[in-house]
């Protein structure tokens, strides 16, 4: 069973970093934070600011954008996950091996989550470097690794689910950002409506959980939030590839 | 064959996708050490069956046993000992071969220290010393198909299973798959599905015919080739060629039509002696016989008569 999901989630690492794909993306990944980074730093050097924190002003707002910045990213990355094992036909020699759906499916959905934790820590340098001249606060930079860790992760369970759904990677992509951007978003979707229906959208939006682990205030509500994403959108992969195999 | 253990069994299996029905009730036994020809038109359903055997699609009735194990209900155990090469070759371009027969080998949970060996002995079986280093994307379609030939065997399974195998190989390569196909049969069970209906003469024990999702023949080869003996078609070639009425006037001949400018293709029923009549009247009339072919092709006669035929009888009675 573990040998099964490592074998599939390495090979799809392998595979991704054999496209330049995955290189491209983290470069880009790289690029863009270190403009905002270079932003906040010189916003946070001016003397109106000095009143709030360096860690609350550069590395929270930092990982804010990453976040953003994942949001745009995570579709490109998650889009090929199922649809190219079908375009490829690859998906058939995976069900005729002695490997099930489920470990199929936590594979990819594992191995797409460690090439997110590579890009976050690529992104964690740039705060990292900080610590060589100032004191920063280590408790909120842990909340925002793992709230950030814990949203790709849901991002990638999200993509993983829409790929299984067609057999076109752009229309798995473009559907993915809709969906994303959706939850990112649905708390605005509450803001005229009554009081309890405010409350359900502002608590199904990806961002506010993320917003208050990135404040350093770690709720364990929030954690188990993203992660009942991840294992929602899992097992609907998993059904879904199932469903396929029996009517499709 | 070396014992008689049945390591395929098919029992009744149909599949529906949506109303559209792909096969119904279909039904046989594969033993060891038998190649089973899979023969049947575009979309009769061969690719559906294999794909159930293998594992890839679920039936939505019937039930699939390899080596004794249900392969739905005993997947793992059942699919440890199958190897499928479908119709597309399923291949991961970006890899190279090596890179892709060592997944595919731990896919079928082969020992890590014999993984090297199979890969080995997998690519020196399909011709593939050379290419180990090379980008699946960048080999012909020829070494494509038979990288998926050596994904399919590199467990040696009990059950090899292949949709069309030599498409896309040139004579020589075809050659030598038929010659690697028949030192796996000696003690695995192999299906193949194919086109051409000389690879089935030539290679398989067994045929199966398959049209509209049903099996319309099942036969071993020995028997179809009792059968060719007695042939149902002839051509003839004539310098002095009569009317075709008068062709059909002889007791026994159905049917009979003109190939070229002085040779007749003739069917006839083989239990009477139209054949004789015929012969002795070229003579006789001076028809200036100089050509006669017995048609060899009987499996290929069967396949039109079976899969055709009804369409054909169909064609003939509105002409009529």
């Amino acid at each position: 069973m573990i040998n099964n999901i490592k074998l599939i989630a390495v090979n799809e690492l392998r595979r991704l970093f054999k496209s330049p794909l995955a290189w491209v993306i983290l470069a880009v990944i790289q690029f863009l934070i270190a403009i905002f980074f270079y932003l906040l730093l010189s916003q946070y050097l001016q003397p109106a600011s000095a009143a709030t924190g360096l860690t609350e002003v550069v590395v929270s707002g930092m990982y804010q954008i990453a976040g953003v910045i994942m949001l745009l990213v995570s579709p490109l990355l998650t889009m090929r996950l199922i649809t190219e094992e079908r375009r490829l036909g690859t998906i058939k020699l995976l069900y005729s091996s002695p490997i099930s759906i489920t470990e199929l499916v936590l594979g990819k959905y594992i191995g797409m989550t460690a090439f997110y934790c590579l890009a976050l820590i690529m992104i964690s340098l740039m705060p990292a470097s900080l610590l060589f001249g100032a004191q920063l606060d280590l408790g909120q930079i842990a909340g925002g690794l793992i709230g950030l860790l814990l949203l790709m992760s849901s991002f990638a369970a999200i993509g993983l689910f829409i790929s299984s759904l067609t057999q076109s990677p752009a229309i798995a992509a473009i559907s993915t950002f809709g969906v994303l951007f959706l939850l990112w978003i649905i708390n605005i979707a509450g803001t005229n409506a009554s009081e309890r229906t405010a409350e359900i959208f502002s608590y199904l939006s990806l961002l506010n959980h993320y917003n208050s682990l990135l404040n350093g205030v770690f709720n364990s509500a929030d954690v188990i939030f993203y992660i009942l994403v991840s294992v929602f959108f899992i097992v609907l992969s998993i059904w879904r590839l199932d469903a396929e195999r029996t009517h499709g | 064959m070396i014992d008689n253990q049945i390591l395929i069994s098919v029992q009744e299996l149909s599949r529906f996708y949506g109303q559209q029905r792909a096969i119904e009730n279909v039904s046989f036994n594969v033993h060891r050490g038998e190649i089973l020809g899979f023969l049947g038109p575009n979309g009769a359903g061969k690719s559906t069956t294999m794909q159930i055997i293998a594992g890839a699609l679920a039936a939505s009735h019937g039930s699939v046993s390899i080596v004794g194990h249900d392969i739905q209900t005993a997947a793992r155990l059942a699919k440890q000992h199958i190897g499928f090469l479908p119709e597309q070759p399923p291949l991961y371009s970006d890899l190279t071969v090596d890179e892709f027969l060592n997944y595919a080998a731990r896919l079928r949970n082969i020992d890590k220290q014999k993984i090297s060996e199979s890969i080995t002995v997998a690519k020196q079986r399909c011709g593939l010393e050379d290419v180990g280093k090379r980008l699946i994307q960048n080999l012909s379609k020829g070494y494509k198909q038979r990288v998926g030939i050596a994904q399919a065997i590199i467990h040696t399974p009990s059950v090899i299973i292949l949709d069309e195998p030599t498409s896309g190989l040139d004579p020589i390569q075809i050659h030598e798959i038929r010659e690697l196909m028949r030192e796996l049969a000696e003690d695995h069970s192999v299906i193949l599905s194919t086109h051409i209906l000389s690879e089935v003469q030539s290679l398989c024990d067994r045929v199966l015919i398959i049209n509209q999702g049903n099996i319309v023949l099942d036969q071993s080869l020995e028997q179809l080739q009792e059968n060719s003996d007695k042939p149902a078609s002839v051509e003839i070639g004539l310098r002095n060629p009569p009317a075709l009425e008068a062709l059909l006037e002889i007791d026994g001949i159905n049917s009979a039509e003109s190939a070229t400018d002085s040779t007749l293709k003739i069917n006839f029923d083989p239990e009477t002696d139209a054949f004789d009549t015929l012969v002795e009247k070229a003579v006789s009339e001076k028809w200036g016989l100089f050509k006669l072919i017995a048609d060899d092709t009987s499996l290929e006669s069967i396949f039109m008569q079976l899969t055709y035929g009804e369409n054909q009888a169909q064609l003939n009675e509105d002409e009529g």
